[in-house]
């Protein structure tokens, strides 16, 4: 019994159906359109945000990880002090999206009624910053030092060996915040992970107010009013950060393979795994000719893909599912709005193409180191 | 009292933007704080000196000029601590023993540590492979029973021969200049690199026929 409920969790703790199951769910639950939201309601899935399923959850969640403080394997990473503020991020962000988003759904209800979010009607919500809001944040302060110093002497910090540049530990992870950057490394070259995907990230959350320009859901929480924006900036955030952190502390183990959180870190597990460009697939497999010597007649499928992908998608979304938002934002906003947008899939469609078709590149200059 | 007037500001933005009135039948913050009477005031202290423009514009010239130096200053300090004035390197050519002690179809991870390289004797030919992973610079390790060359930060993986046929590696492990010294033994010269991917592994410096 027990047996089998760890080998089902590690099957399905492999990414390629942890990762679809949870994009399929993620939508369900946070609907982006009304086809999403008639099935949301049809399988009561905002039962998650009621009061009996938030205990659903935590108490899923703990039974999970007591169960997994019983498995040899998985008791080793959950103990392992590196990773204990993982475990508690993934109640931290369940618990914080419950609050907001229960909330939202409150205030949803209040104003299909006619009347105001319910942080309109409450005068006695608001505090004085003198005394009273400083006073909690002088205990919360008091709090989180106590609480620091506690976990620093009964953790001990993970110390290693020295330094040394001939030996790197196996597996070696980086600091748990940036697990998902390292995940993001496996998949592109380290210009395009280390360096672009990472600005964008921060002028994309950067220029939020400049394109999201609905007026509704300010200073009260709302679902219903910002249906498009709430799940663009969950998805960035759960999936494309959260869970590539959990990922990172859960399931890489040694060699920088896949385990499933019950599975033994073997360290000459074998994965048959060969990785080949684009061009190596057309070329060789496809047509049966060898690489031409011309770079750009090597990688011109590549190029055509990636031009295709970051110059006709645009247009064609503004035509069809982005019609309405490109009406409203006009061309500029709605042109940086999309390529945010297709930069932010990117990673996860790349994802896939390594995981189902072993692709290594789109576009594999290394004479230029230029590898998309 | 900053307080008070934001709150009471929020209080009747909030009332008009939903169309409704503003009568809250709670008592409002500002009623609340004005029965305690807080009238201390910020910002009213009593400036009597005059500023004029012109000498405003040099205090300013002045405080600039200084900020740009100790900036400069700051920064000239941090390039030269780029350029330390001892650097302890281990020698770049050294000496890695006989051909002999290399046996045909081996790598031989004894330099990994000390010299950063693998030496790998194919029935023709010996050659020298940086460990230096191509991908961000991580040491990979030779698995034996794999045959490969496997990197622990992001999975890239090497054949025996150095090339790179899985994870995000771009392009294959390097190759080091290698010759028989006067004393017959293998001379490594990590000075001069020979990348496969321009086509510098034909080069006869790159491998060692024994």
């Amino acid at each position: 019994m027990m047996e089998g409920f760890k080998l089902l969790v590690n099957t399905l703790a492999h990414p390629t159906i942890m990762l679809t199951a949870g994009m399929l769910v993620f939508l369900f639950f946070f609907p982006p359109n009304d086809w999403f939201e008639k099935w949301n309601r049809r399988l009561h899935l905002n039962f998650l945000w009621t009061k009996k399923g938030f205990y659903f959850v935590i108490i899923l969640m703990v039974v999970f990880f007591l169960i997994g403080l019983t498995d040899p394997n998985f008791s080793l990473i959950i103990k392992k002090p590196d990773n204990v503020p993982i475990i508690g991020l993934i109640f931290f962000v369940f618990i914080f999206l419950w609050i907001s988003m229960s909330q939202a759904l409150k205030n949803d209800k209040l104003i299909d009624a006619g009347e105001k979010p319910e942080e309109y009607n409450d005068p006695e919500d608001k505090v004085l910053v003198w005394p009273d809001l400083v006073y909690i944040e002088f205990i919360a302060l008091i709090l989180c030092m106590s609480l620091l110093l506690i976990w620093s002497i009964g953790l001990d910090a993970p110390l290693e060996g020295p330094a040394n540049p001939a030996d790197s530990p196996n597996p070696s992870k980086a600091p748990w915040y940036f697990l998902g950057l390292q995940e993001m490394l496996v998949y592109f070259d380290p210009w395009l992970a280390g360096v672009v995907f990472p600005s964008l990230i921060l002028f994309g959350l950067m220029s939020i107010p400049f394109l999201d320009t609905n007026p509704k859901g300010g200073g009260y929480y709302s679902y219903k009013q910002r249906r498009l924006a709430i799940p663009i900036f969950l998805f960035g955030w759960m999936i494309l950060w959260v869970a590539l952190i959990v990922i990172g502390t859960f399931l890489r183990g040694p060699n920088w393979n896949f385990f499933g959180p019950f599975e033994f870190w073997d360290l000459h597990k074998l994965v048959p795994l060969t990785n080949i460009n684009l061009s190596e697939i057309i070329y060789i497999k496809w047509f049966s000719v060898g690489l031409p010597e011309n770079i750009l007649v090597r990688e011109i499928f590549g190029f055509l893909i990636v031009f295709g992908y970051f110059l006709l998608l645009p247009p064609l979304l503004a035509k069809t599912a982005f019609k309405k938002l490109h009406q409203n934002l006009g061309n500029f906003k709605f042109g940086l709005f999309i390529f945010l947008l297709l930069f932010m899939l990117s990673l996860p469609i790349k994802m896939y193409l390594r995981w189902l078709f072993n692709l290594k590149y789109l576009i594999a200059i290394p004479e230029f180191f230029f590898n998309i | 009292m900053i307080m008070n007037e934001e709150g009471k500001k929020e209080q009747t933005v909030s009332g008009n933007e939903l169309g409704q009135d503003s009568t809250p039948t709670k008592p409002t913050l500002k009623e609340k704080v004005g029965k305690k009477e807080a009238s201390a005031s910020i910002g009213k202290g009593t400036f009597e000196e005059e500023i004029s423009r012109r000498s405003f514009f040099s205090w300013l010239t002045i405080a600039w000029i200084t900020f740009s130096i100790a900036t400069g200053a700051f920064f000239t300090m941090i390039l030269r601590f780029m350029f330390p004035n001892v650097l302890f390197e281990p020698p770049q050519s050294f000496k890695v023993g006989y051909p002999k002690d290399y046996t045909v179809g081996q790598v031989d991870v004894r330099w990994k540590r000390k010299h950063g390289i693998w030496m790998v004797r194919n029935p023709e030919y010996i050659y020298a492979l940086s460990t230096i992973c191509t991908h961000l610079g991580c040491t990979p390790n030779w698995l034996l029973n794999e045959q490969k060359f496997k990197c622990p930060c992001h999975g890239s993986g090497f054949r025996k021969s150095g090339i790179n046929f899985e994870g995000p590696a771009p392009r294959p492990l390097e190759r080091f200049k290698i010759l028989l010294a006067d004393d017959g033994r293998i001379l490594v010269d990590k000075t001069k690199i020979f990348q496969y991917e321009k086509g510098q592994w034909n080069d006869p410096e790159s491998y060692l026929v024994v």
